[in-house]
């Protein structure tokens, strides 16, 4: 499946926001999860197309990245922290206890395709422990109970409204595209390339070392 | 208690539900510090952030006025906003951008006028799906409202912002490794010295890379001057910062306290903040400041929230997190789970790193679970000196970037303050707490 009319317009709308292409891979990635809910293997190959790079490239990065999945998950992914503060406060039982419900290890998606279960790093809410987030949003601190009232609840599709399907990140879109003026901005591209040219000739050693 | 009458400088609008809109910000003062910024010279707003000796507030509270001025001249500048926030137990970016993000974006304008820089990138931590939206929403209407883009306020700046989601990786917190990524690839961090993104930054061109925090206290600077900003906390820790306090306290959460002027003891145990520990269970050991920092005990609880203060003690103040261990806490579980996060996030690149992590994570893991042998405790240190060499403080890096030398700070410290603990695991063979 390729992109949607309106969802390469939006890949273009984003490609033109960064100096170069490349910046818009991961948005990219972002907006095709948002699509098939997960990265398709010629999915990867159109976004790379998109900002100039192979497919390859895009493979390797989407790799790094735990939110981008180039295999099928769950409609709710669920991820149980387990850092320090929620350790504290249960989160390890919480998780033995969501296997143990849900019939799956850490990684596994229910048959129903229902529900994909993840062990989380902190998700920055070490206040209201042990915390779990549904698809990247926030259900505040679960016990043993209440989780298995949120399985249910996700489950009859009783919290549709305000967790949308895997994949979708954002609901707000971008509403203007760059407004400070044009000739600038081509100006600015043209002035990097010159200094990145001119870096080149001087072969001085750029940090980094990826791909 | 004088903890409550300092000025909420960041979270001045925590009461409101609407906090987060383009209403409630105007009614409360909002984009008045950057409408001000504009009637000053670009040199004019940088001094006064000078003046203020602000910390950068993402970790590492190198002074915001310094880092500016180290800014290579170049036609083309970027400015970077970093809101990955992924070190464990740190949660006030998190709050700062789904509560306030106008006051955010506000702070980026006026940094960006300072720099003379037409564009920044706002980098959103992925999981941030809720804050990913009220930053973008908030922007939408700031454009809307003539604040962000072609001239804006009718002042000849003119200036665009994007606000860039990640996709989970702790490592992009790391501000080198945050422009890789940026740059749409993985987060590697880049090999500094010796260049630094002031040099050479986003796409080679010179780039300032600063905290949401540290943005987020800029309206306030702006309007009420460096000075007063400075005149609060103590020696080169002014101002206030927001503290996210968590673990086995009565009140965990975020709060923001004036520098210095306020201890340990006060955040841990005041009625109004934390409320001191649940239960009936007594302080065992704290972390001062995200779990990268080396852990205290309950003798160091009176120490002041100063960065210098808790530097000198051998630790750091960090990311401004603190977690409250109890007595009825397992060190040797809390020391695993953190190393477990560093073999887990570590990006790979240097050996002592990779290799590192994942044999101390399996060492405290065996010792934990009732396996452990008596030379572990050794084989640790041995492992953590290679990491680290000399288990100094601050440490001596031979790696890549500080995720590195951080592994240690945990096992080191629970070590030294815990040996017995350690031990008994080993004789008993199983976990005295469980
Ligand atoms: C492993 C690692 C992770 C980091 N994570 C963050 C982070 O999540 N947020 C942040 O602002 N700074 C983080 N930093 C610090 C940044 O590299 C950088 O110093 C900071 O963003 C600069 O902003 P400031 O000067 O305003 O504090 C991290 C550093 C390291 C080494
Ligand atoms: S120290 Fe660790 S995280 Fe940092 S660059 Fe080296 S391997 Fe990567
Ligand atoms: S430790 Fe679990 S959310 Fe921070």
């Amino acid at each position: 499946m390729s992109l949607t009319q309106e969802n390469l317009a939006r890949a273009k709308e984003l490609i033109a926001l960064y100096p170069e292409p490349r910046s818009a891979l991961i948005p990219l990635c972002h907006l095709v999860q948002e699509q098939d809910g997960w990265l398709r293997p010629d999915a990867m190959e159109e976004v790379a197309a998109l900002v100039g790079v192979t497919p390859a490239e895009v493979r390797g990065t989407a790799t790094f990245y735990d939110m981008l999945h180039t295999e099928s998950v769950g409609t709710y992914a669920i991820s149980v922290c387990t850092n320090i503060a929620c350790l504290l406060d249960g989160a390890a039982e919480l998780l033995e206890h969501a296997e143990g419900t849900l019939g799956i290890g850490v990684g596994g998606t229910t048959a129903d395709g229902a529900i994909t279960l993840e062990e989380a790093e902190c998700l920055a809410d070490c206040d209201r422990t042990p915390c779990v987030q549904v698809n990247h949003r926030y259900v505040g601190a679960q016990s043993l109970e209440s989780f298995d009232q949120l399985v249910a609840d996700l489950r009859a599709g009783r919290r549709a409204d305000t967790i949308p399907n895997h994949g979708t990140l954002v609901r707000v879109r971008r509403t203007v595209g760059l407004k400070a003026d044009p000739a600038q901005i081509a100006a600015e591209r043209a002035a990097m390339a010159a200094a990145q040219a001119d870096r080149a000739a001087a072969k001085a050693p750029v940090g980094g070392s990826s791909s | 208690m004088a903890i409550t009458e300092v000025p909420h400088i960041v979270t001045a609008r925590r009461g409101y539900e609407d906090s987060h809109t383009l209403e409630r910000y105007l009614a409360t003062g909002g984009y008045e510090g950057l409408r001000k910024a504009l009637t000053m010279t670009p040199e004019a707003v940088a001094s006064e952030v000078d003046t203020a000796s602000l910390l950068g507030r993402g970790g590492a509270g190198f002074p915001a006025g310094r880092k500016w001025s180290m800014l290579r001249k170049d036609p083309l500048t970027y400015l970077v906003i970093n809101g990955d926030e992924s070190e464990p137990a740190t949660f006030k970016d998190h709050l700062l951008i789904e509560s306030d993000p106008h006051q955010l974006i506000e702070g980026v304008l006026i940094a960006a006028y300072a720099l003379q820089v037409t564009r920044a990138f706002i980098y959103v931590r992925g999981e941030f799906a809720l804050g990913l939206e009220r930053v973008q929403q908030a922007l939408n209407d700031a454009y809307d409202h003539g604040a962000v883009g072609a001239d804006i306020f009718a002042s000849g700046f003119s200036i665009d912002v994007v606000v860039h989601p990640g996709a989970g990786a702790y490592i992009c917190g790391e501000e080198t490794a945050l422009l890789e990524s940026l740059e749409g690839k993985r987060g590697f961090p880049r090999i500094k010295p010796p260049f630094f993104p002031a040099a050479i930054g986003l796409y080679g061109q010179p780039t300032v890379v600063n905290n949401v925090e540290t943005m987020s206290n800029l309206p306030w600077i702006i309007l009420n001057g460096g000075a007063a900003f400075a005149a609060l906390g103590a020696g080169r820790s002014t101002g206030t910062r927001l503290f996210a306090l968590s673990g086995r306290v009565r009140n965990p959460g975020a709060y923001e306290l004036e520098m210095v002027k306020t201890t340990f003891r006060d955040l841990i145990y005041a009625p109004v903040l934390g409320g001191g520990i649940r239960g009936s269970n007594q302080l065992k050991a704290f972390i001062p400041g995200g779990v990268s920092a080396p852990w205290f005990g309950p003798d160091q609880v009176d120490l002041p929230l100063g960065q210098d203060e808790v530097g000198d003690a051998g630790s750091m103040l960090g990311s401004g997190s603190i977690v409250v261990m109890d007595s009825a806490d397992c060190v040797v579980r809390a020391a695993w789970r953190i190393t477990k996060f560093f073999a887990r996030e570590s990006c790979g690149q240097c050996t002592p790193c990779r290799e590192g992590s994942g044999w101390l994570e399996r060492v405290l893991y065996r010792i934990e679970h009732g396996t452990g042998r008596e030379e572990d405790l050794d084989l640790l240190l041995d492992v953590s000196d290679n990491i680290s060499p000399g288990l100094q403080w601050p440490p001596q890096q031979t790696t890549i970037c500080v995720l590195g030398p951080s592994i240690p700070s945990s096992i080191h410290s629970a070590i030294e303050m815990f040996r017995d603990e350690f031990l008994l695991h080993i004789k008993e063979g199983a976990c005295p707490h469980a």
